[in-house]
């Protein structure tokens, strides 16, 4: 059998709120391979930023093996966690996460800062990340001067500049609307096509059926792991947002 | 993370809030200020006190004469004649620790010029007397050996004197001056001294040589010294051997036997200057600590500041940990923040002390002297005030759990 890109085996993480114990996942295995495109999906409360959070490397399991590009994660330190994070993942966050009074070009710089990469090179590779998602003039521009789709564009942009295996979104397209979703959704499938690895979590259907491969949680159990033909997003069959709605 | 970024995001942050930052920075400015002030006044103090102390004499040491006891009443130093012009020989040739020293007659006495007359403490003594008291020439010449030989009637006037026989500024070299209804020819004028740290005028003063004091104004020649003998030391370490030396010699030569009290004391000037400026050093120190306080009082504003500042920045932190950052580098970045609060704080505090050392100065006509290790102690104890105060705020936020730290609102 080939080495996949994620592999978890029998991932359990519980909660302790007080006395109580609270289990998030009980018992979840996957493997994910380079390239797919996976869709999480499952009502709230069903684990899936718990299930996020842990391939992102932002949590550890509380039982159970993660190998993330063959390499047990489960045990390494909270410095070793980040340089993971630093290296090997991209994430994108509902409400974007983009740093206030900060220029689109230093956001996207952020994850090289902290890989150490020189000045120059990392201008460099920040104004090509922006132009890939096509933002090549708005590098200038801080947070607060962009639309909520050029916003999570930029957030994309950040989750790809330092070439990560691994692009994690949680709930991309919570905060946009249709049009905007759905121009979000075609910039991740152009990612997807060029052999990017995408996991979103999402709770639209609309959302879901753009993936590759939909895993449907349910009480911290995966209930349906399901390959699908992926429909491609169609901005044009919604209509022109409200310019003036800004997410 | 590279120091150079380090600083530029520190900067950032701190220009994000302008007044915020410079408010905080203001303990800081404060503490150090008056900690630079207050050293420089104090060092000011200790070297007006020694200054005061080398206008008295260089490593000086006085020997007075012992005191009478009669009925049971005691006289006090210097009440009965027990010093001898041969005593004074003997330390003058004899001891080891001992540059030079010259007997001090004085006594009370009138001068006057051709319309004024003026009452002062006329002193006998030999040409070394100046060189012990470092006591320059303004005008004219000083004593010499050959007056003393002689019993020249010359004299040499204190600036007080001057002004009172002649008026202020007067240079009265070559003039006749009576003293004790004789004529003396002025031969020279003493440089302006001013008062000795107990207060008393220097320059009111005329100085004869010490022959002509004793056949003149004291009344004929005796085989004791109806005075003091003043005594200068080869170096300031040597006073206190010198003390002893003195006392061991005179003993001998008065024939004490053991256990006898001595009938002379021997004063060590130096030790009263040394005990003064310990004085002043000890009040130096307790400004500049009740000044260290403050800075620690900014240290406290800079904690406080960069724990709300962690609160506020609670998601930034969580951001920059999700792409990479490592609890490091966020201890590095909040550090970096508050050290250069602290470090800017000081280097104002610096500029800000100098400005107020050199305007009291100004102000008071008080000296102040500002050393540079001062200035790098200051220094470096904010700096350690930022890396302290800051050390607990960057801790807490390098520990956030990232998840809770992007949720925060």
């Amino acid at each position: 059998m080939t080495r996949s890109l994620i592999d978890l085996r029998d991932v359990s993480k519980t909660y302790r709120m007080g006395d109580v114990e609270v289990p998030a996942l009980r018992g979840v295995s996957l493997q994910i391979q380079a390239g797919e495109f996976v869709a999480v999906m499952g009502p709230s409360g069903s684990g899936k930023s718990t299930l996020m959070n842990i391939i992102g490397c932002l949590d550890h399991p509380s039982s159970g093996s993660y190998r993330l590009d063959g390499r047990e994660v489960g045990g390494l330190s909270r410095d070793a966690l980040a340089q993971v994070r630093g290296q090997m993942l991209g994430f994108v966050f509902q409400h974007f996460n983009l740093l206030p009074r900060t220029s689109a070009q230093e956001n996207v710089e952020l994850p090289l800062l902290y890989a150490d990469v020189p000045t120059r090179e990392r201008e460099e590779r920040a104004r090509r990340a922006l132009a890939r998602v096509g933002l090549a003039d708005r590098a200038g521009h801080q947070p607060n001067q962009l639309s909520g789709g050029q916003q999570q564009r930029v957030a994309i942009a950040r989750a790809l500049v330092n070439d990560p295996k691994v692009i994690l979104a949680d709930e991309p397209t919570g905060a946009l609307d249709s049009r905007t979703s759905m121009e979000v959704m075609e910039l991740f499938q152009t990612l997807g096509s060029t052999g990017v690895t995408i996991i979103l979590v999402t709770h639209e259907l609309d959302i879901g059926r753009c993936a590759g491969r939909t895993l449907l949680l349910r009480d911290g159990r995966i209930l349906a792991d399901t390959p699908q033909q992926p429909v491609a997003a169609d901005p044009r069959r919604y209509s022109a947002p409200n310019p003036e709605v800004r997410a | 993370m590279r120091l150079r970024a380090l600083t530029r995001l520190a900067g950032r942050a701190l220009a994000r809030n302008k007044m915020r930052s410079f408010l905080t920075a203001l303990g800081v400015v404060i503490g150090v200020g008056a900690v630079i002030a207050m050293m420089a006044i104090g060092e000011g103090a200790k070297f007006r006190v020694q200054q005061a102390f080398e206008a008295m004499g260089t490593n000086l040491l006085i020997v007075l004469p012992g005191s009478t006891a009669t009925g049971g009443l005691q006289g006090g130093f210097g009440t009965q004649p027990t010093l001898t012009w041969d005593d004074l020989r003997s330390i003058q040739t004899e001891l080891s620790t001992i540059r030079s020293a010259a007997p001090v007659l004085r006594v009370s006495a009138v001068l006057q010029s051709e319309d004024q007359n003026w009452t002062t403490g006329v002193v006998g003594t030999t040409p070394d007397y100046l060189t012990i008291r470092n006591w320059t020439i303004e005008h004219g010449r000083g004593l010499s050996a050959a007056d003393v030989d002689a019993g020249a009637k010359v004299v040499l006037l204190g600036r007080t004197v001057i002004e009172k026989l002649y008026g202020p500024g007067a240079n009265p070299v070559g003039q006749m001056v009576r003293i004790k209804t004789q004529p003396y020819q002025v031969v020279g004028v003493l440089a302006r001294k001013g008062q000795s740290p107990m207060g008393q005028d220097y320059d009111d003063t005329a100085i004869v040589p010490e022959s002509t004091f004793q056949a003149k104004i004291q009344g004929g020649l005796s085989k004791f010294l109806n005075g003091a003998i003043f005594v200068s030391a080869v170096s300031p370490e040597s006073t206190a051997r010198a003390q002893q030396q003195i006392g061991n010699l005179l003993r001998d030569r008065h024939r004490l036997p053991v256990g006898a009290a001595d009938d002379f004391s021997v004063r060590n000037l130096s030790e009263i200057a040394s005990a003064q400026q310990q004085g002043t050093a000890v009040l130096t120190t307790l400004l500049a600590s009740i000044a260290a306080v403050s800075l620690l009082v900014g240290g406290i504003g800079i904690m406080n500041i960069m724990l709300v500042s962690v609160t506020e920045r609670t998601r930034e932190i969580g951001i920059r940990m999700a792409v990479g950052g490592r609890p490091r580098d966020i201890l590095a970045q909040f550090v970096t923040e508050a050290l250069a609060l602290s470090i800017g704080g000081g280097l104002l505090g610096v500029a800000f002390g100098l400005l107020a050392a050199v305007s009291l100065a100004k102000e008071f006509h008080w000296p102040t002297i500002i050393r540079p290790t001062t200035i790098i102690v200051s220094m470096g104890f904010s700096a350690l005030v930022g890396v302290v105060f800051g050390l607990y705020p960057a801790q807490k936020a390098a520990r956030l759990d990232p998840i809770e730290a992007l949720r925060f609102e």
